[in-house]
Protein backbone atom coordinates (compact mmCIF):
# COMPACT_ATOMS: atom_id res chain seq x y z
CA UNK A 1 0.00 0.00 0.00
CA UNK A 2 2.73 2.39 0.99
CA UNK A 3 4.59 1.62 -2.20
CA UNK A 4 1.46 2.13 -4.29
CA UNK A 5 0.82 5.45 -2.56
CA UNK A 6 4.37 6.63 -3.10
CA UNK A 7 4.27 5.53 -6.73
CA UNK A 8 0.98 7.35 -7.26
CA UNK A 9 2.34 10.53 -5.76
CA UNK A 10 5.50 10.36 -7.83
CA UNK A 11 3.52 9.77 -11.01
CA UNK A 12 1.12 12.58 -10.23
CA UNK A 13 3.78 15.08 -9.32
CA UNK A 14 6.46 14.35 -11.88
CA UNK A 15 4.65 13.15 -14.94
CA UNK A 16 1.02 14.26 -14.64
CA UNK A 17 0.00 10.83 -15.86
CA UNK A 18 -2.99 10.47 -13.62
CA UNK A 19 -5.34 12.96 -15.19
CA UNK A 20 -7.76 10.21 -16.20
CA UNK A 21 -7.85 8.59 -12.76
CA UNK A 22 -8.28 12.01 -11.19
CA UNK A 23 -11.03 12.90 -13.62
CA UNK A 24 -12.90 9.67 -12.96
CA UNK A 25 -12.69 10.12 -9.20
CA UNK A 26 -13.58 13.79 -9.52
CA UNK A 27 -16.66 12.91 -11.56
CA UNK A 28 -17.70 10.60 -8.73
CA UNK A 29 -17.01 13.40 -6.29
CA UNK A 30 -18.97 16.01 -8.23
CA UNK A 31 -22.47 14.98 -6.99
CA UNK A 32 -21.16 15.20 -3.44
CA UNK A 33 -19.82 18.67 -4.08
CA UNK A 34 -23.13 19.67 -5.62
CA UNK A 35 -24.99 18.24 -2.63
CA UNK A 36 -22.89 20.31 -0.25
CA UNK A 37 -23.27 23.37 -2.42
CA UNK A 38 -27.04 23.07 -2.94
CA UNK A 39 -28.36 24.03 0.53
CA UNK A 40 -26.16 27.11 0.57
CA UNK A 41 -27.34 28.12 -2.87
CA UNK A 42 -30.99 27.53 -1.97
CA UNK A 43 -30.46 29.53 1.21
CA UNK A 44 -29.19 32.55 -0.65
CA UNK A 45 -32.03 32.23 -3.18
CA UNK A 46 -34.58 32.24 -0.35
CA UNK A 47 -32.92 35.33 1.07
CA UNK A 48 -33.19 36.89 -2.39
CA UNK A 49 -36.88 36.15 -2.66
CA UNK A 50 -37.53 37.73 0.72
CA UNK A 51 -35.64 40.91 -0.01
CA UNK A 52 -37.86 43.93 -0.02
CA UNK A 53 -39.57 45.32 -3.08
CA UNK A 54 -38.12 48.82 -2.81
CA UNK A 55 -34.69 47.33 -2.46
CA UNK A 56 -35.14 45.42 -5.68
CA UNK A 57 -36.44 48.48 -7.48
CA UNK A 58 -33.47 50.47 -6.25
CA UNK A 59 -31.06 47.77 -7.32
CA UNK A 60 -32.76 47.51 -10.68
CA UNK A 61 -32.45 51.24 -11.22
CA UNK A 62 -28.78 51.16 -10.31
CA UNK A 63 -28.15 48.29 -12.68
CA UNK A 64 -30.00 50.12 -15.45
CA UNK A 65 -27.89 53.21 -15.09
CA UNK A 66 -24.77 51.08 -14.98
CA UNK A 67 -25.87 49.33 -18.14
CA UNK A 68 -26.51 52.64 -19.90
CA UNK A 69 -23.10 53.90 -18.97
CA UNK A 70 -21.37 50.70 -20.04
CA UNK A 71 -23.27 50.67 -23.35
CA UNK A 72 -22.18 54.20 -24.04
CA UNK A 73 -18.61 53.22 -23.36
CA UNK A 74 -18.97 50.14 -25.49
CA UNK A 75 -19.95 52.36 -28.44
CA UNK A 76 -16.65 54.13 -28.23
CA UNK A 77 -14.84 50.89 -27.56
CA UNK A 78 -16.07 49.30 -30.80
CA UNK A 79 -14.94 52.30 -32.78
CA UNK A 80 -11.57 52.33 -31.05
CA UNK A 81 -11.16 48.62 -31.59
CA UNK A 82 -11.79 49.04 -35.31
CA UNK A 83 -9.35 51.91 -35.45
CA UNK A 84 -6.77 49.93 -33.52
CA UNK A 85 -7.11 46.97 -35.88
CA UNK A 86 -6.72 49.27 -38.88
CA UNK A 87 -3.61 50.90 -37.45
CA UNK A 88 -2.13 47.55 -36.55
CA UNK A 89 -2.80 46.34 -40.08
CA UNK A 90 -0.99 49.44 -41.38
CA UNK A 91 1.95 48.65 -39.13
CA UNK A 92 1.87 44.98 -40.16
CA UNK A 93 1.81 43.81 -36.58
CA UNK A 94 -0.28 40.86 -35.49
CA UNK A 95 -3.89 41.54 -34.73
CA UNK A 96 -4.88 41.37 -31.12
CA UNK A 97 -6.31 38.13 -29.88
CA UNK A 98 -10.08 37.94 -29.92
CA UNK A 99 -11.65 36.89 -26.69
CA UNK A 100 -14.70 35.03 -25.58
CA UNK A 101 -16.01 34.79 -22.04
CA UNK A 102 -18.43 32.48 -20.32
CA UNK A 103 -19.91 32.80 -16.85
CA UNK A 104 -19.20 30.00 -14.43
CA UNK A 105 -20.35 29.44 -10.88
CA UNK A 106 -18.05 28.74 -7.99
CA UNK A 107 -19.12 25.77 -5.92
CA UNK A 108 -19.28 26.51 -2.22
CA UNK A 109 -16.91 23.79 -1.13
CA UNK A 110 -13.76 24.12 0.91
CA UNK A 111 -10.52 22.64 -0.26
CA UNK A 112 -7.31 22.54 1.69
CA UNK A 113 -7.43 25.71 3.85
CA UNK A 114 -3.72 26.30 3.28
CA UNK A 115 -3.98 26.42 -0.49
CA UNK A 116 -5.96 29.01 -2.41
CA UNK A 117 -8.02 26.90 -4.76
CA UNK A 118 -11.62 26.89 -5.91
CA UNK A 119 -13.98 24.55 -7.75
CA UNK A 120 -16.07 25.79 -10.67
CA UNK A 121 -18.98 24.12 -12.38
CA UNK A 122 -17.57 23.98 -15.90
CA UNK A 123 -15.28 21.26 -17.13
CA UNK A 124 -13.64 19.75 -20.14
CA UNK A 125 -17.05 19.17 -21.73
CA UNK A 126 -17.45 22.95 -21.87
CA UNK A 127 -14.04 23.41 -23.44
CA UNK A 128 -12.10 24.32 -20.32
CA UNK A 129 -8.37 23.73 -20.65
CA UNK A 130 -5.49 23.79 -18.15
CA UNK A 131 -3.98 27.20 -17.63
CA UNK A 132 -7.12 28.97 -18.79
CA UNK A 133 -7.49 32.45 -17.25
CA UNK A 134 -10.32 33.07 -14.83
CA UNK A 135 -11.46 36.66 -14.27
CA UNK A 136 -14.41 38.51 -12.83
CA UNK A 137 -15.79 41.99 -13.33
CA UNK A 138 -13.07 43.53 -11.15
CA UNK A 139 -9.96 41.75 -12.28
CA UNK A 140 -8.02 38.54 -12.62
CA UNK A 141 -8.94 35.71 -10.24
CA UNK A 142 -6.73 32.82 -11.21
CA UNK A 143 -6.21 30.06 -13.69
CA UNK A 144 -7.52 26.57 -14.27
CA UNK A 145 -5.41 23.89 -12.65
CA UNK A 146 -7.19 20.66 -13.57
CA UNK A 147 -10.24 20.46 -15.78
CA UNK A 148 -12.42 17.43 -15.03
CA UNK A 149 -15.41 16.40 -17.08
CA UNK A 150 -18.00 18.62 -15.51
CA UNK A 151 -16.09 20.66 -12.97
CA UNK A 152 -12.62 22.11 -12.69
CA UNK A 153 -10.21 23.10 -10.00
CA UNK A 154 -8.69 26.54 -10.32
CA UNK A 155 -5.70 28.11 -8.63
CA UNK A 156 -6.23 31.63 -7.31
CA UNK A 157 -3.59 34.27 -7.91
CA UNK A 158 -3.17 34.48 -4.12
CA UNK A 159 -1.92 30.89 -3.83
CA UNK A 160 1.69 30.79 -2.64
CA UNK A 161 2.51 28.62 -5.67
CA UNK A 162 1.16 31.12 -8.17
CA UNK A 163 3.15 33.86 -9.85
CA UNK A 164 1.67 36.29 -12.34
CA UNK A 165 3.69 38.52 -14.65
CA UNK A 166 2.36 42.06 -14.29
CA UNK A 167 3.23 45.57 -15.36
CA UNK A 168 2.67 48.77 -13.45
CA UNK A 169 0.10 50.68 -15.49
CA UNK A 170 1.64 54.09 -14.76
CA UNK A 171 5.25 53.36 -15.64
CA UNK A 172 5.27 50.09 -17.57
CA UNK A 173 7.59 48.53 -15.01
CA UNK A 174 7.50 44.73 -15.23
CA UNK A 175 7.25 42.64 -12.08
CA UNK A 176 6.13 39.29 -10.78
CA UNK A 177 3.09 39.16 -8.47
CA UNK A 178 3.43 36.12 -6.23
CA UNK A 179 0.58 34.86 -4.07
CA UNK A 180 0.96 34.98 -0.32
CA UNK A 181 -1.67 32.51 0.86
CA UNK A 182 -3.80 35.44 2.01
CA UNK A 183 -6.62 36.24 -0.45
CA UNK A 184 -6.18 39.98 0.10
CA UNK A 185 -2.47 40.13 -0.49
CA UNK A 186 0.00 39.65 -3.32
CA UNK A 187 3.72 40.25 -3.08
CA UNK A 188 5.80 41.84 -5.80
CA UNK A 189 9.16 40.22 -6.08
CA UNK A 190 12.50 41.45 -7.33
CA UNK A 191 11.83 45.14 -7.75
CA UNK A 192 15.04 47.10 -7.11
CA UNK A 193 14.80 50.11 -4.76
CA UNK A 194 15.54 52.71 -7.46
CA UNK A 195 12.42 51.85 -9.46
CA UNK A 196 9.54 54.29 -9.63
CA UNK A 197 6.67 52.55 -7.92
CA UNK A 198 4.33 53.91 -5.30
CA UNK A 199 1.25 53.22 -3.26
CA UNK A 200 -1.95 53.19 -5.31
CA UNK A 201 -0.32 52.09 -8.56
CA UNK A 202 -2.46 49.81 -10.67
CA UNK A 203 -1.06 46.47 -11.80
CA UNK A 204 -2.13 44.96 -15.12
CA UNK A 205 -1.35 41.56 -16.58
CA UNK A 206 1.60 41.87 -18.91
CA UNK A 207 0.79 38.90 -21.09
CA UNK A 208 4.41 37.81 -20.90
CA UNK A 209 3.68 34.43 -19.38
CA UNK A 210 1.64 33.55 -22.44
CA UNK A 211 -1.31 32.42 -20.33
CA UNK A 212 -3.09 35.61 -19.46
CA UNK A 213 -3.97 38.11 -22.15
CA UNK A 214 -2.34 41.51 -21.53
CA UNK A 215 -3.94 44.53 -19.87
CA UNK A 216 -6.36 42.94 -17.46
CA UNK A 217 -6.37 44.68 -14.07
CA UNK A 218 -4.92 42.56 -11.29
CA UNK A 219 -4.20 44.49 -8.12
CA UNK A 220 -3.40 47.83 -6.56
CA UNK A 221 -0.23 48.51 -4.59
CA UNK A 222 -0.97 49.05 -0.91
CA UNK A 223 2.50 49.43 0.52
CA UNK A 224 6.04 49.93 -0.69
CA UNK A 225 8.79 49.47 1.83
CA UNK A 226 12.52 49.68 1.56
CA UNK A 227 14.31 47.78 4.27
CA UNK A 228 17.91 48.93 4.43
CA UNK A 229 20.18 46.03 3.62
CA UNK A 230 17.64 44.26 1.46
CA UNK A 231 18.43 44.22 -2.26
CA UNK A 232 14.76 44.53 -3.31
CA UNK A 233 11.73 46.50 -2.25
CA UNK A 234 9.07 44.82 -0.13
CA UNK A 235 5.86 45.54 -2.03
CA UNK A 236 2.39 44.41 -1.11
CA UNK A 237 -0.61 44.66 -3.42
CA UNK A 238 -4.28 43.95 -2.90
CA UNK A 239 -6.12 42.04 -5.65
CA UNK A 240 -8.93 44.05 -7.21
CA UNK A 241 -11.22 41.04 -7.42
CA UNK A 242 -12.59 39.90 -4.07
CA UNK A 243 -11.02 36.45 -4.26
CA UNK A 244 -12.67 35.13 -1.13
CA UNK A 245 -16.14 36.54 -1.73
CA UNK A 246 -17.14 36.03 -5.32
CA UNK A 247 -19.64 33.34 -6.29
CA UNK A 248 -19.28 33.81 -10.02
CA UNK A 249 -16.36 34.07 -12.36
CA UNK A 250 -15.74 34.46 -16.07
CA UNK A 251 -13.79 31.92 -18.05
CA UNK A 252 -11.75 33.53 -20.78
CA UNK A 253 -10.99 31.92 -24.11
CA UNK A 254 -8.41 33.71 -26.15
CA UNK A 255 -8.22 32.72 -29.78
CA UNK A 256 -4.71 33.78 -30.54
CA UNK A 257 -4.38 34.76 -34.21
CA UNK A 258 -1.18 32.78 -34.60
CA UNK A 259 -0.83 29.47 -32.82
CA UNK A 260 2.12 29.08 -30.50
CA UNK A 261 3.47 25.61 -31.07
CA UNK A 262 5.76 24.04 -28.52
CA UNK A 263 4.25 25.80 -25.55
CA UNK A 264 4.33 23.08 -22.96
CA UNK A 265 1.36 23.26 -20.62
CA UNK A 266 2.28 22.28 -17.11
CA UNK A 267 -0.86 22.50 -15.04
CA UNK A 268 0.94 22.69 -11.70
CA UNK A 269 3.76 24.92 -12.67
CA UNK A 270 3.64 28.56 -11.72
CA UNK A 271 3.57 30.86 -14.68
CA UNK B 1 -10.36 -8.15 4.61
CA UNK B 2 -12.92 -10.74 3.81
CA UNK B 3 -14.00 -10.12 0.23
CA UNK B 4 -17.22 -12.10 0.68
CA UNK B 5 -18.67 -9.59 3.09
CA UNK B 6 -20.30 -6.46 1.73
CA UNK B 7 -19.71 -3.13 3.40
CA UNK B 8 -22.43 -2.45 5.99
CA UNK B 9 -24.75 0.42 5.15
CA UNK B 10 -23.88 2.62 8.15
CA UNK B 11 -20.20 2.47 7.24
CA UNK B 12 -20.86 3.78 3.75
CA UNK B 13 -23.31 6.43 4.92
CA UNK B 14 -21.03 7.70 7.66
CA UNK B 15 -18.08 7.86 5.28
CA UNK B 16 -20.19 9.82 2.82
CA UNK B 17 -21.22 12.21 5.60
CA UNK B 18 -17.58 12.56 6.61
CA UNK B 19 -16.60 13.49 3.07
CA UNK B 20 -19.41 16.05 2.92
CA UNK B 21 -18.35 17.55 6.26
CA UNK B 22 -14.81 17.77 4.96
CA UNK B 23 -15.77 20.10 2.13
CA UNK B 24 -18.61 22.06 3.76
CA UNK B 25 -17.50 25.69 3.74
CA UNK B 26 -16.67 27.03 7.17
CA UNK B 27 -16.09 30.67 8.06
CA UNK B 28 -12.50 31.60 7.36
CA UNK B 29 -11.42 31.94 10.96
CA UNK B 30 -12.36 28.41 12.04
CA UNK B 31 -11.75 26.70 8.74
CA UNK B 32 -8.21 25.55 9.65
CA UNK B 33 -9.64 23.90 12.77
CA UNK B 34 -11.83 21.50 10.80
CA UNK B 35 -11.49 18.03 12.36
CA UNK B 36 -10.33 15.13 10.24
CA UNK B 37 -13.81 13.67 9.85
CA UNK B 38 -12.88 10.89 7.48
CA UNK B 39 -10.11 9.65 9.74
CA UNK B 40 -12.38 9.75 12.81
CA UNK B 41 -15.01 7.67 11.05
CA UNK B 42 -12.41 5.26 9.73
CA UNK B 43 -10.91 4.81 13.20
CA UNK B 44 -14.29 3.92 14.66
CA UNK B 45 -15.16 1.37 12.00
CA UNK B 46 -11.64 -0.01 12.05
CA UNK B 47 -12.14 -0.65 15.75
CA UNK B 48 -15.60 -2.11 15.28
CA UNK B 49 -15.10 -4.21 12.14
CA UNK B 50 -11.36 -4.71 11.74
CA UNK B 51 -11.96 -7.53 9.25
CA UNK B 52 -14.11 -5.48 6.92
CA UNK B 53 -12.85 -1.94 7.26
CA UNK B 54 -9.17 -2.30 6.74
CA UNK B 55 -6.27 -0.71 5.03
CA UNK B 56 -7.80 -0.99 1.56
CA UNK B 57 -10.89 0.96 2.61
CA UNK B 58 -8.69 3.60 4.21
CA UNK B 59 -6.56 3.79 1.08
CA UNK B 60 -9.52 4.26 -1.26
CA UNK B 61 -11.09 6.85 1.07
CA UNK B 62 -7.77 8.65 1.06
CA UNK B 63 -7.66 8.72 -2.74
CA UNK B 64 -11.16 10.15 -2.80
CA UNK B 65 -10.14 12.75 -0.23
CA UNK B 66 -7.13 13.69 -2.36
CA UNK B 67 -9.40 14.40 -5.30
CA UNK B 68 -11.91 16.32 -3.17
CA UNK B 69 -9.22 18.52 -1.66
CA UNK B 70 -7.19 18.59 -4.84
CA UNK B 71 -4.00 17.35 -3.33
CA UNK B 72 -1.39 15.06 -4.76
CA UNK B 73 -3.04 11.74 -5.55
CA UNK B 74 -1.97 9.25 -2.90
CA UNK B 75 -1.07 11.75 -0.21
CA UNK B 76 -4.07 11.22 2.03
CA UNK B 77 -4.26 7.61 0.88
CA UNK B 78 -0.82 6.99 2.35
CA UNK B 79 -1.62 8.82 5.58
CA UNK B 80 -4.98 7.15 6.16
CA UNK B 81 -3.64 3.70 5.30
CA UNK B 82 -0.80 4.18 7.78
CA UNK B 83 -3.22 5.31 10.49
CA UNK B 84 -5.48 2.36 9.75
CA UNK B 85 -2.55 -0.02 9.99
CA UNK B 86 -1.94 1.20 13.54
CA UNK B 87 -5.64 0.95 14.39
CA UNK B 88 -5.64 -2.66 13.23
CA UNK B 89 -2.67 -3.41 15.48
CA UNK B 90 -4.17 -1.94 18.63
CA UNK B 91 -7.96 -2.26 18.24
CA UNK B 92 -8.42 -4.90 21.00
CA UNK B 93 -6.81 -2.54 23.47
CA UNK B 94 -8.59 0.54 22.15
CA UNK B 95 -12.00 -1.07 22.61
CA UNK B 96 -11.54 -1.32 26.38
CA UNK B 97 -10.00 2.12 26.84
CA UNK B 98 -12.18 4.79 28.43
CA UNK B 99 -13.25 7.48 25.97
CA UNK B 100 -10.69 10.08 27.03
CA UNK B 101 -7.90 7.59 26.56
CA UNK B 102 -9.24 6.71 23.12
CA UNK B 103 -9.23 10.43 22.36
CA UNK B 104 -5.54 10.55 23.18
CA UNK B 105 -4.87 7.73 20.73
CA UNK B 106 -7.02 9.55 18.16
CA UNK B 107 -4.99 12.70 18.66
CA UNK B 108 -1.86 10.66 18.08
CA UNK B 109 -3.27 9.17 14.87
CA UNK B 110 -4.45 12.55 13.56
CA UNK B 111 -1.02 13.93 14.34
CA UNK B 112 0.54 11.08 12.39
CA UNK B 113 -1.58 11.75 9.28
CA UNK B 114 -0.95 15.48 9.53
CA UNK B 115 2.74 14.77 9.80
CA UNK B 116 2.75 12.48 6.76
CA UNK B 117 0.77 15.08 4.82
CA UNK B 118 3.05 17.98 5.68
CA UNK B 119 6.02 15.80 4.84
CA UNK B 120 4.69 15.11 1.36
CA UNK B 121 3.70 18.74 0.83
CA UNK B 122 7.13 19.85 1.96
CA UNK B 123 8.70 17.40 -0.48
CA UNK B 124 6.82 18.94 -3.41
CA UNK B 125 7.47 22.47 -2.22
CA UNK B 126 4.22 23.76 -0.71
CA UNK B 127 4.46 23.31 3.04
CA UNK B 128 1.63 25.10 4.89
CA UNK B 129 3.53 27.81 6.63
CA UNK B 130 1.34 28.24 9.65
CA UNK B 131 1.21 26.51 13.02
CA UNK B 132 -2.60 26.51 12.62
CA UNK B 133 -1.95 23.39 10.58
CA UNK B 134 -1.77 21.35 13.79
CA UNK B 135 -5.05 22.57 15.33
CA UNK B 136 -7.14 19.66 13.89
CA UNK B 137 -5.26 17.32 16.24
CA UNK B 138 -6.96 19.06 19.15
CA UNK B 139 -10.40 19.50 17.57
CA UNK B 140 -10.46 15.92 16.30
CA UNK B 141 -9.64 14.56 19.75
CA UNK B 142 -12.28 16.80 21.36
CA UNK B 143 -14.94 15.64 18.89
CA UNK B 144 -14.01 11.99 19.16
CA UNK B 145 -16.57 11.23 21.95
CA UNK B 146 -19.34 12.73 19.81
CA UNK B 147 -18.36 10.73 16.74
CA UNK B 148 -17.99 7.63 18.89
CA UNK B 149 -21.49 7.88 20.33
CA UNK B 150 -23.17 8.67 17.01
CA UNK B 151 -21.49 5.80 15.21
CA UNK B 152 -22.05 3.36 18.08
CA UNK B 153 -25.75 4.20 18.13
CA UNK B 154 -25.90 3.76 14.38
CA UNK B 155 -24.19 0.41 14.65
CA UNK B 156 -26.61 -0.77 17.34
CA UNK B 157 -29.62 0.41 15.42
CA UNK B 158 -28.51 -1.67 12.46
CA UNK B 159 -27.92 -4.55 14.89
CA UNK B 160 -24.37 -5.05 13.83
CA UNK B 161 -22.19 -6.80 16.34
CA UNK B 162 -18.53 -6.21 16.83
CA UNK B 163 -16.57 -8.65 14.79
Amino acid sequence: MVLIALALMALDHRFHQLQTLRSVLATVAYPLQLAVDAPIRVGSRILDSFSRHEQLVLENRLLRSDLMELRARQLRFDALQAENDRLRALLHTSAQATERVEITKLLAVDLDPFRQQIVINKGRLDGVYPGQPLINADGVIGQILTPNWTSSTALLISDPGHALPVIVARTGLRALAVGSGNPRRLNLRHVPPQEDIEEGDLLLTSGLGGRFPPDYPVARIVSVEHLPGQPFLVIAAEPLAALDRSREALLLWTDAPEAQPGVEERPDGPE
Amino acid sequence: MNPGMAMPVPVLLSLLAAFALTIVPLPGAISPARPEWVLLVLIYWGMAFPRRVGILVAFVSGLFLDVLQHQLLGQNALALAAAMFIVLQIYPRMRVYPLWQQAVVVAFLVGLTRFLNIWVQGAIGFPPGSSLYWIPILTSALLWPVVYHILRDARRRWLLHLT
